[in-house]
């Protein structure tokens, strides 16, 4: 008797499964179909959240306020990746038949799986500050785009903060970074810049299974006594990095993560001993923008969102704020250019392409000084958006300088350089040409 | 000959040089050697009694600690009544486990009661993350009355730091030992369950109930699961990427044998120290991160030479 | 009534051995091939990239794994890596020889799969059962590390991935991103069909017997002539082929380019999961028990949709996860044969229907 349920309970299940299946990919008309690859479990949903909620309440707030994008409603389905590439790709192969727009995986593992398909599937990618450095030359990678500033050009500005702080040379910087291709992504230019301007590299990886035990790499550190610290870290793992130097006396104020590892997620649960911790940031802090008192009104009040109240604003939050910006702007410049009210990924493209994110316009969009102009053109995928820094005064974050440009005369030929050896053992890859 | 140099020579100049280091990473070593030991006596405590090997031990102390914490944070309850209600949380699943998976599954091979627990690992994490939410929690150190801060000793021309937090740890985690000890060797129920360990058909015959049994150690292990995850919540934070620390907790026990207690905390401390001091000093001929594999390959070497471990019984299945 | 093979004579030792010596059985998968060959056509890019490719790919993997564990009775937690080999070594033949069809190098790569499975099998002629399983670790975190710890695996890309090149067949691209899901879909039925029987003719004959003898009872199986060496490393050898085979095929035909994190631990115990909730020791649980891994995320994701209630990704993922825990401890009590026990079941009812007892 049992069995025999059993066998029922299976063979009605695998009757559902195939029902599902044949019916998942049914496509809605008449919205903009923006598809949000988040993570909100695992080791890194710490950082994954808010993101995905500050993404997923700007396109809302659109919809509430005014309608949606030129009169189309908005509709962000949220996709759960985990941080993990595999499942990255099975989501976007469940979402691009969806009519998606464009994708923000949120993961440089992921992003470099997408690379690849964007061209082939006709959908852009936008790693915004994150994501294949070199994918910032529009003439080798048309689909991609790395909005405001990609890995290379950050490093950049943050050695210019440095060097403005003390000065570089002959200087030993640390570099401890996640051990993902994430992490990895800075190096060759670490690599290259230093015999350039003077300084000395020790590395130190972190492996994703270590992320919660540092000790080794601190005491590493230790080792190695360098003048200041650079970190390439994501999730579970800034926090410990930053309590093990408060362990070993290192100073806060010489210890610089880059935008994903200075968070108020990262920073809440150290306190104190975090004080004076440095973080480069492109996205303004707190709620005192037009834009998100209105993200409050319209949503958070609302009960339209997965975010808690108080998260509104935090570092992170504002982070995903700004993406859902320039890809709403995105979509408004494209429709604009093409005349159309419901756009595809091709037309999305343009629109990324030729967006303008000048200081007026923020002004418009209720975020004035949230963050440098961009804008973008068809050789420059990164639209060469400055960084500040911030700094961490035990309970929340302050600006601590003004905006730092990169080195764009160093960085852009090492980027041009990365990319044509992207595309040299790629007979069919397809360019295009600019102007 | 520069390798020769890097593994022989150079090494042991950087320990001469600065000597203070050495003694930091041989302390870090043993605090972090402590805790896989703890990991350990989880897993030995069960696997004793019931020869039960628990792959879910890891995911039980993430579980108890966000328990712990989510309680406090999220529900407000005060931190010491949270902490009686996260152990009351560890009885009731120790209880849960006991009903509705062992009782079944008694007298199955050890593979499949190993493939069981695996499978409640993931319900645990499933369940956890419903229950308890996916994001990183720190942990409530301070309301629980562990001392933060840290003493410097300024010794052979350096300085070696100790966390109070790790002292804590250590005094804590031998008190628990020690209580464990006395528990096994002075109380009724201890020599019952040693009796278990012993010979399950012998302990039946003589009136000692099985299920009860294995209640008490699951609960004892759940215990031992709560003080782990304050402890390393407390040094970093309490998440989901735990639990695969957790793991080395395996090559701990074949170093120690799987069912000596002393072996586990021997292990730990073996297993802690030796990886800190390999990856400060020998790690970069390999280019670092070596503490990944170190436990394991340690554990593998063991197990050609001295399968049963160090304290381990004879008795190991062998070809 | 359905499944009775009453009437059907053999008249020769060929026709008593074959694989499949019912009628029955031969229509059924028959159809089941017609069926497979049939889904591009009706299915979405959706089904076939997310549900069927993969599906087929782990359910290499699944016998892999179940030639070891099913079979020979060596638990092993380490097939991510061993998939892992495959994937890395199939990368670096398909970029020196970029003229030999990639098909050849997919086949070829298990072989070094095969190789290291060995090299880590090793320990499994002094110990055995949960101490196996902890050197199999060893190899997946050892293994991991030389992933990423060994540049030229992945060509000194700066981003520590590999990346697969467009290959053709017959002018067809049948891997990169311009690779159409049908055909990548056709190429892997093809060689999953192909590797399924070669499989099950190893099992059958005198190699796989000699695993069965080492699993069911070891002392006893060398007392009969049978030399644990050979059987095992030979387990370990096939197993990891396969292994070696489904990584190479999971990166080149699947995923298009992958990371570490593509051949963790957690892959170790996908695939383990799906050998004990498809069945131990059975081909035909391998396929079933991947079908479900596979597709439970799938319908847990639909289910609420089709009752009209928002459900969070997340959740989605928390629920399966879930489930899929508590239906190995289901299995593991209720019937530790998995679904291919059930597919027995249901045949045996076939065969008396409509009487309860034959």
């Amino acid at each position: 008797m049992r069995i025999q349920s059993l066998v029922m309970g299976v063979a009605a299940t695998a009757l559902a499964v195939t029902g599902t299946l044949s019916t998942a990919a049914t496509v809605a008309a008449e919205e903009l179909y923006v598809p949000s690859l988040s993570y909100r479990t695992g080791a890194f949903a710490g950082g994954g959240i808010p993101i995905a909620n500050g993404f997923a309440d700007y396109l809302n707030m659109l919809n509430a306020r005014d309608g949606g994008i030129g009169g189309v409603k908005v509709n962000v389905e949220e996709c759960e990746t985990g941080y993990n590439a595999q499942k990255g790709v099975e989501c976007y192969e469940a979402t691009k038949g969806k009519g998606a727009l464009v994708y923000n995986p949120y993961s440089t593992g992921i992003t470099l799986q997408l690379i690849p398909k964007a061209p082939v599937d006709e959908i852009p990618i936008l790693s915004m500050g994150y994501g294949l450095s070199a994918a910032a030359i529009g003439e080798k990678f048309p689909w991609t785009f790395t909005y405001p500033t990609s890995y290379w050009s950050q490093m950049s500005s943050i050695l210019k903060y440095i060097d403005s702080n003390g000065g570089l040379k002959g200087k030993k910087i640390g570099f401890i970074y996640l051990d993902v291709g994430y992490g990895k992504e800075p190096i060759p230019l670490l690599d290259n810049l230093a015999p350039k301007l003077g300084f000395e590299v020790a590395k130190f990886p972190v492996g994703v299974k270590e992320m919660q035990s540092q000790g080794s790499q601190w005491l590493n550190v230790r080792k190695e006594r360098p003048d200041w610290m650079i970190m390439w870290g994501w999730g579970a793992m800034n926090a410990t990095a930053i309590k093990e130097a408060a362990k070993i006396r290192y100073p806060m104020d010489k210890f610089i993560g880059n935008w994903w590892s200075s968070a108020h997620a990262d920073l809440k649960p150290v306190g104190d001993p975090g004080k004076g911790y440095l973080g480069a940031n492109f996205s303004g802090i707190g709620t005192d923008y037009p834009a998100l008192q209105d993200v409050i009104k319209h949503v958070v009040s609302a009960g339209n969102t997965q975010a808690n109240p108080e998260d509104v604003g935090n570092v992170l939050y504002n982070r995903g704020l700004f993406n859902a910006v320039i890809v709403a702007e995105a979509i408004a410049t494209a429709q604009k250019m093409t005349g159309k009210k419901v756009i595809t990924g091709a037309d999305m493209r343009v629109g990324l392409e030729n967006f303008k994110l000048t200081d007026a316009r923020l002004k418009e969009l209720g975020l004035e000084g949230f963050t440098g102009a961009i804008s973008g053109s068809c050789a420059d995928h990164e639209g060469s958006g400055a960084v500040f820094i911030q700094q961490w005064d035990g309970s929340t974050f302050n600006k601590a300088s003004d905006l730092i440009s990169p080195m764009t005369d160093v960085v852009r030929p090492l980027l041009e350089e990365a990319a044509n050896k992207y595309v040299a053992d790629k007979p069919d890859w397809k360019g295009q040409t600019c102007g | 000959m520069g390798l020769l140099n890097e593994i022989f020579i150079e090494p042991f100049i950087l320990i001469a040089d600065i000597p203070d280091l050495f003694i930091q990473t041989l302390w870090e070593g043993f605090v972090s050697g402590i805790l896989y030991a703890l990991i350990a006596l989880g897993f030995v405590l069960i696997f004793k009694a019931s020869g039960v090997f628990n792959f879910a031990q890891g995911i039980m102390v993430v579980f108890a600690a966000l328990a712990l914490v989510s309680l406090h944070t999220k529900f407000g309850v005060p931190a010491w009544i949270a902490l009686i209600l996260a152990v009351a949380i560890m009885g009731l699943l120790a209880m849960g486990i006991e009903r509705i998976v062992l009782r079944p599954l008694v007298g199955q091979p050890d593979a499949i009661l190993l493939m069981a627990t695996i499978g409640l690992t993931l319900f645990l994490q499933g369940a956890g993350e419903t229950i308890f939410g996916g994001e990183p929690q720190s942990m409530i150190t301070e309301e629980l009355g562990l001392p933060t801060g840290a003493t410097d000793w300024h010794v052979l021309g350096g300085r070696v730091t100790f966390q109070h937090l790790d002292v804590a740890a250590i005094i804590i985690a031998g008190l628990m030992v020690a209580g464990l000890a006395l528990f096994f060797s002075k109380t009724r129920i201890g020599r019952a369950l040693r009796a278990v360990a012993d010979d399950h058909q012998a302990a039946l015959s003589v009136g000692i109930s099985l299920n009860q049994i294995w209640v008490i150690v699951w609960f004892a292990a759940g215990i031992v699961a709560l003080v782990t995850g304050i402890m390393w919540g407390a040094r970093s934070d309490v998440s989901f990427a735990l639990e695969v620390i957790a793991l080395k907790a395996l090559a701990v026990l074949i170093l120690g044998g799987f069912t000596s207690i002393p072996g586990a905390i021997v292990g730990g401390l073996i297993i802690g120290i030796g990886e800190k001091v390999f990856e400060v000093y020998w790690g970069g001929i390999f280019g670092g991160g070596v503490e990944a594999w170190f436990a394991y390959v340690l554990a593998l070497i063991f197990l050609l030479f001295r399968p049963q471990g160090l304290f381990g019984e004879k008795i190991i299945e062998r070809v | 009534m359905f499944y009775r093979e009453a009437g059907q004579f053999k008249t020769s030792y060929k026709a008593d051995q074959a694989i499949f010596p019912i009628l029955q059985d031969r229509v059924g998968l028959g159809l089941i091939i017609v069926a497979a060959l049939l889904v591009p056509l009706f299915g979405s890019d959706f089904l076939i990239n997310s549900f069927m490719i993969p599906f087929l790919i782990f359910a290499l993997a699944s016998i892999g794994l179940n030639i070891l564990t099913g079979y020979c009775g060596q638990l092993s937690l380490g097939t991510g890596a061993f998939m892992g080999v495959g994937a890395y070594s199939c990368y670096k033949l398909a970029t020196i020889f970029p003229d030999v069809n990639i098909l050849i190098h997919i086949l070829l790569s298990g072989f070094f799969a095969a190789g290291i499975g060995c090299v880590f099998g090793l320990p499994s002629l002094r110990i055995k059962g949960l101490y196996l399983a902890i050197t199999t670790l060893a190899a997946q975190f050892f293994l991991e590390w030389c992933f990423i710890r060994i540049p030229w695996l992945y060509n000194y890309n700066d981003s520590g991935a590999i990346e697969v090149p467009t290959r053709t067949l017959l002018s067809v691209p049948i891997t990169g991103p311009s690779a159409t899901p049908s055909v990548r879909y056709y190429v892997i039925l093809a060689m999953i069909i192909g590797l399924t029987w070669i499989a099950s003719n190893i099992i059958r004959g005198r190699i796989g017997r000699s695993w069965m003898m080492i699993r069911d009872m070891d002392i006893a199986a060398e007392l009969m002539g049978i030399k644990p060496l050979n059987a095992k490393l030979s387990a370990f050898a096939v197993s990891s082929y396969f292994c070696g085979v489904a990584g190479a095929l999971m990166v080149f035909m699947w995923l298009g380019a992958a990371e570490v994190e593509s051949f963790s631990i957690n892959v170790s115990f996908q695939v383990l999961f799906m050998v004990i909730i498809g069945g131990m020791g059975s081909l035909i649980g391998c396929f079933l028990g991947a079908a479900f891994i596979f597709g439970l995320p799938i319908f847990v994701r639909a289910l609420p949709e089709m009752m009209g209630l928002a459900v969070n990704a997340s959740t989605v993922d928390h629920i399966s996860r879930m489930v899929i825990g508590a239906l190995i401890i289901f299995f593991l009590i209720v019937e530790p044969h998995g679904f291919a026990r059930l597919w027995q079941i249901v045949k045996e009812k076939l065969r008396n229907w409509p009487f309860p007892y034959g």
